[in-house]
This record gives structure tokens, C-alpha cells and sequence, in this order.
């Protein structure tokens, strides 16, 4: 294997409705920014890809304009997931390891506003027994919950107190959207929104974006006096059909945990971008976390749920950590699809 | 579908619909709201000088933002750089057949946009000199719909050399 580590990060801030700003213009800037954080211009990119949904935006193609935020002149080598920018990260860490590249930039980026997210997330499920009632997504996670719940996996108290933790975590965030004091008992006071889901058990829906670049040896001890090393990542699709499925465990991540050798050692930092209370939980087990890991430091996806931008956002915080020293090995997590189907797992180390 | 309970499922129609509030974004609302007044703005890239029309949030060859500096006006004639002549009905187009549509490089622009031609259709021909036709005053919105199409003006058609490199 090459090696190749997480030398440069951007990302907006997470906000409810970028009233002004398309798309396009939300990551215009996110990229220029990582370009005066790297000094890496289009010249030395390899590799361009990027993860965006259409069906968020509402209209095909729509990924097309990202790439005026990239500048595809001369043309670039470039490609799109329509997936979380994680994946479209992945993408590119295949790229270099085949040899086809040596420095990719990467982005993730939406604007959920436009639409409605619970409802197109109905669009993921399988199209003839589920899809056609529309169970929005809040109501299926709520679904898994209860199921975890009634199997006594977690309490109500154990998901709060995640809410708690993220959204404390966060006040020290300049992007996060939730953020500040909560109580686990304020929190259990509130009223159901999807029983036994409350508002504090759902992650918020983000308008933003944020970038990355990856690079092999040279370019990145030339960036980075510590680079993120990028020591083991992997992703697992579970089946579409929940029946089929462990709902109370979330095996893709443990397999994907153990591929990209996660439990070898000791975890300092931990992103994860479940986006729901309970789901954390299902994450932190299936990653074997415990007190010695610092989860979720910048807020995780709780905190700030840009969509299709949210997973690359927790590798780049979870770089962040390597970067300044205050983590050795850290582990980033992605998901995407109805309770957690589908679960990228990133090991990222300082040496 | 047989009324038969008993009979298996063999069609299912699944309907989809969802709903968006669209964003124009920064740049183009800019762009909307001078066509609300009968102006045409292009934006100037700052490494090339490339005009760009309509405008848009930064320059697609070197992704340089574009600000409110970069914005220049632009008259609303310009040269036909390529054209088709529609013989086919499209659900959404509601002219009579047939119809010419043009790629017009307006004057000044380094982007041609693509309209419609109300001229006789053998006269149209690359290089040809043409005007918008502008709805009256009153009904001007944020919309390029303002502009009902594109007219011939009396002008000698353009050389072709100053409009190969947009075509």
C-alpha cells in the first residue's frame, strides 16, 4: 500500500438555510479556502471527486456546476459519487493507491433546504413495499429505536446523553448548527417528535460543504509537519431489505472496523456521523469505543448535519486531531442509507 | 387490474413528487434583477477576461468568485454562432412549427445563450446580426422570459473569425 494521509481541510459552517447562496456558492468558497491552507493549485492535482445527491438539489446533472468551484481548465481528471463526500474520498484513495494519481482533491456539498429530507430520504428505501408509503425518515429510524429499546440494547437516558455530549462538544466548533449547555433530564422532559425519538435525538439538516486533499509521501511532508495517515478504510453495504437486516447492531461497521484495523491499538479520537442518538450508540459499539476514546470532539453529525458533506467533515476533524498532536490514532465514520445500511469506516494515525 | 382479490399483483404504479423551493443563488439573482430592468450583466474573469453570460458565482476555468467588481453590462445584440430549425413538437416550448433556435454571442460576451429567432427561415445563417425583442415594459419580471426572442437587425453579418472560438 502507498501511503497516503489527509493533508488539507475546509468546510463551511453548518446552517439551517443559506438563504442567499446556491449550492455552487457555498463551496466556492471552501475550496478557494483550501487552496491558500495547502498552496496545492489545479497543477498538482491528480484526481478531482466529488459527493452530492440530485435528488437533493432537485434537478439532474446538478453536480455538474460544483466543478466551477474547481476550475476544469485545462481539463481535469475528475469523477462524482452520488454519495457522501467519504465515499467520493474513498474513490480517490484507490485512485493513488493503483498509481494513477498522487494528490486528489476531494468535496462533499448540498443544500437540503431546497427540499424536504425526511421525505426524499422515503426514496432510498426499496421501491415496491416500502417506498410507496413514504415513511419518512425520521419515522424509520424511530422504528430501530423502539426495536433497540424494547431489546434493552440502550436507554432513552443513554441516547440524551449523547445529545448531550455532541452538543456540549460543539460550543468549541465555529461551523456546528446545535450547540451549547443541555441536560440529560431537560432533554427527557421534551415531548416525542417520532416516539421514542425527541428533537434532541435527531441530528439537524445542514446546508454546506467542506474539501479535502489527500496526497502520497512527498506532498504531504512537504504540507504537514504531522500528516493524517490514512492506515485503513473500508466500507460495507448491508441489504436493502430491513428484514434481512441486524437492526440492533450495525454489522457493516464492525466488519469495515475490523478490515481497516481499528481494534489494533488504542483510539484517541473517534468522528462519527450516525444521525441519530441511538445510532451513535449502535456506532460506538460496533467500533468497540469506550471512555478512553474521545468521542465526537467537534460535535460529530449532531452537532451539524451538512448532507453529502457530513461524512468527509468527520475524517477532516478527526485529521485535525492528528495534525495539531492531540490525537495518535483517530477513527472517522460515515453512513449513508436508511439506519445505517451502508457504514464507511477511516483509521487515521500521526506516525 | 382483475377486480379478483385473489389474483396476483402484475402492475404497480409507484407515484413520486417531491417539492423544492429553489435557490437562483447570489449570482444569478443579481443577474435576474438587471433583466427585471432590461439589462443584460456578464462577469468578467479577472485572470482572462473572458466575459461570461449569464453570469454565474466564479469562473469555471481558473474558479476565481466572482464578486460584484466582476460584473460588467452588456448591450442585448449579438450574432448568431450556431442555430437548428425545430420541426418537432417539445411539450414545453409552446411555438408554432417551425421555429429556428439560435446560440446568440452577445456583443462583449465570451458565453453565446441559447434562444429563439423569429426570422424567415432561409435567411438564417451563422454570423447573422440580431437584437432581443423585449415584452413590453409592464410585464418585465426576474425572468429571462421578458425577452420573447430574437429578432434580425440591419447590420452586415459578423466575420467568422471573431466568432469561431464560440461556437
Amino acid at each position: 500500500m502507498r501511503d497516503v494521509a489527509v493533508v488539507g481541510f475546509t468546510q463551511s459552517p453548518s446552517l439551517r438555510r443559506e438563504t442567499d447562496r446556491n449550492e455552487v456558492e457555498i463551496l466556492i468558497p471552501v475550496i478557494q479556502e483550501l487552496r491558500a491552507q495547502t498552496g496545492i493549485t489545479n497543477d498538482e492535482v491528480d484526481f478531482v471527486c466529488s459527493g452530492s445527491s440530485d435528488y437533493l438539489a432537485g434537478s439532474s446533472f446538478a453536480f455538474i456546476s460544483g466543478l466551477d468551484a474547481v476550475g476544469a481548465w485545462p481539463p481535469i481528471c475528475e469523477s462524482h459519487v452520488e454519495m457522501d463526500g467519504a465515499w467520493a474520498l474513498y474513490e480517490a484513495w484507490v485512485k493513488i493507491q493503483m498509481g494513477y494519481a498522487d494528490v486528489a482533491l476531494v468535496y462533499g456539498f448540498g443544500k437540503p433546504s431546497m427540499g424536504d429530507v425526511p421525505l426524499t430520504m422515503a426514496l432510498q428505501l426499496d421501491p415496491y413495499m416500502m417506498m410507496p408509503l413514504w415513511p419518512d425518515a425520521i419515522s424509520v429510524a424511530a422504528l430501530q429505536a423502539r426495536m433497540g429499546l424494547d431489546a434493552g440494547i440502550y436507554s432513552e437516558r443513554d441516547m440524551a446523553e449523547r445529545a448531550v455530549r455532541d452538543r456540549g462538544n460543539a460550543k468549541s466548533s465555529d461551523v456546528a448548527q446545535v450547540k451549547g449547555d443541555f441536560t440529560v433530564d431537560g432533554i427527557l422532559a421534551d415531548p416525542y417528535i417520532a416516539n421514542p425519538l425527541r428533537k434532541h435525538d435527531c441530528a439537524p439538516i445542514s446546508d454546506g460543504a467542506s474539501a479535502m486533499i489527500i496526497a502520497t509521501a512527498d506532498v504531504a511532508n512537504r504540507l504537514q509537519d504531522r500528516p493524517a495517515w490514512i492506515r485503513g478504510f473500508e466500507h460495507i453495504c448491508e441489504p436493502m431489505d430491513f428484514g434481512v437486516r441486524d437492526l440492533n447492531a450495525s454489522r457493516s461497521t464492525e466488519i469495515a472496523a475490523e478490515k481497516a484495523g481499528v481494534r489494533s491499538d488504542k483510539i484517541d479520537v473517534a468522528e462519527l456521523s450516525a444521525p441519530f442518538t441511538h445510532q451513535q450508540i449502535l456506532i460506538e459499539r460496533a467500533l468497540g469505543l469506550d471512555d478512553a476514546t474521545n468521542i465526537n470532539p467537534s460535535g460529530g453529525a449532531l452537532a451539524g448535519n451538512p448532507i453529502m458533506a457530513v461524512g468527509l467533515s468527520r475524517i477532516g476533524e478527526a485529521a485535525k486531531r492528528v495534525w495539531d498532536g492531540s490525537a495518535d490514532r483517530a477513527v472517522a465514520h460515515a453512513t449513508s442509507g436508511p439506519c445505517l445500511q451502508q457504514n464507511l469506516v477511516c483509521l487515521l494515525e500521526g506516525n | 387490474m382483475s377486480d379478483d382479490k385473489n389474483d396476483p399483483v402484475e402492475i404497480f404504479r409507484g407515484h413520486v413528487e417531491l417539492d423544492y423551493q429553489y435557490t437562483a443563488g447570489v449570482s444569478a439573482s443579481r443577474f435576474l434583477r438587471a433583466v427585471e430592468q432590461g439589462k443584460f450583466l456578464g462577469q468578467k474573469c479577472p485572470v482572462d477576461g473572458r466575459v461570461y453570460f449569464p453570469s454565474r458565482g466564479s469562473c469555471p476555468m481558473h474558479a476565481v468568485p466572482f464578486g460584484d467588481d466582476s460584473t460588467v453590462e452588456l448591450p442585448d445584440k449579438g450574432t448568431v454562432v450556431t442555430y437548428s430549425i425545430v420541426r418537432v413538437p417539445s411539450e414545453n416550448i409552446p411555438l408554432e412549427l417551425p421555429y429556428i433556435t439560435v446560440q446568440v454571442l452577445i456583443d462583449g460576451a465570451d458565453t453565446a445563450l441559447g434562444h429563439v429567432l423569429d426570422a424567415n427561415l432561409d435567411d438564417v445563417r451563422m454570423g447573422m446580426r440580431v437584437q432581443a425583442k423585449w415584452k413590453p415594459k409592464s410585464e418585465w419580471t426576474t425572468s429571462m422570459a421578458n425577452i420573447e426572442y430574437f429578432v434580425p437587425i440591419d447590420e452586415p453579418d459578423a466575420d467568422y473569425e471573431t466568432y469561431k472560438e464560440h461556437i
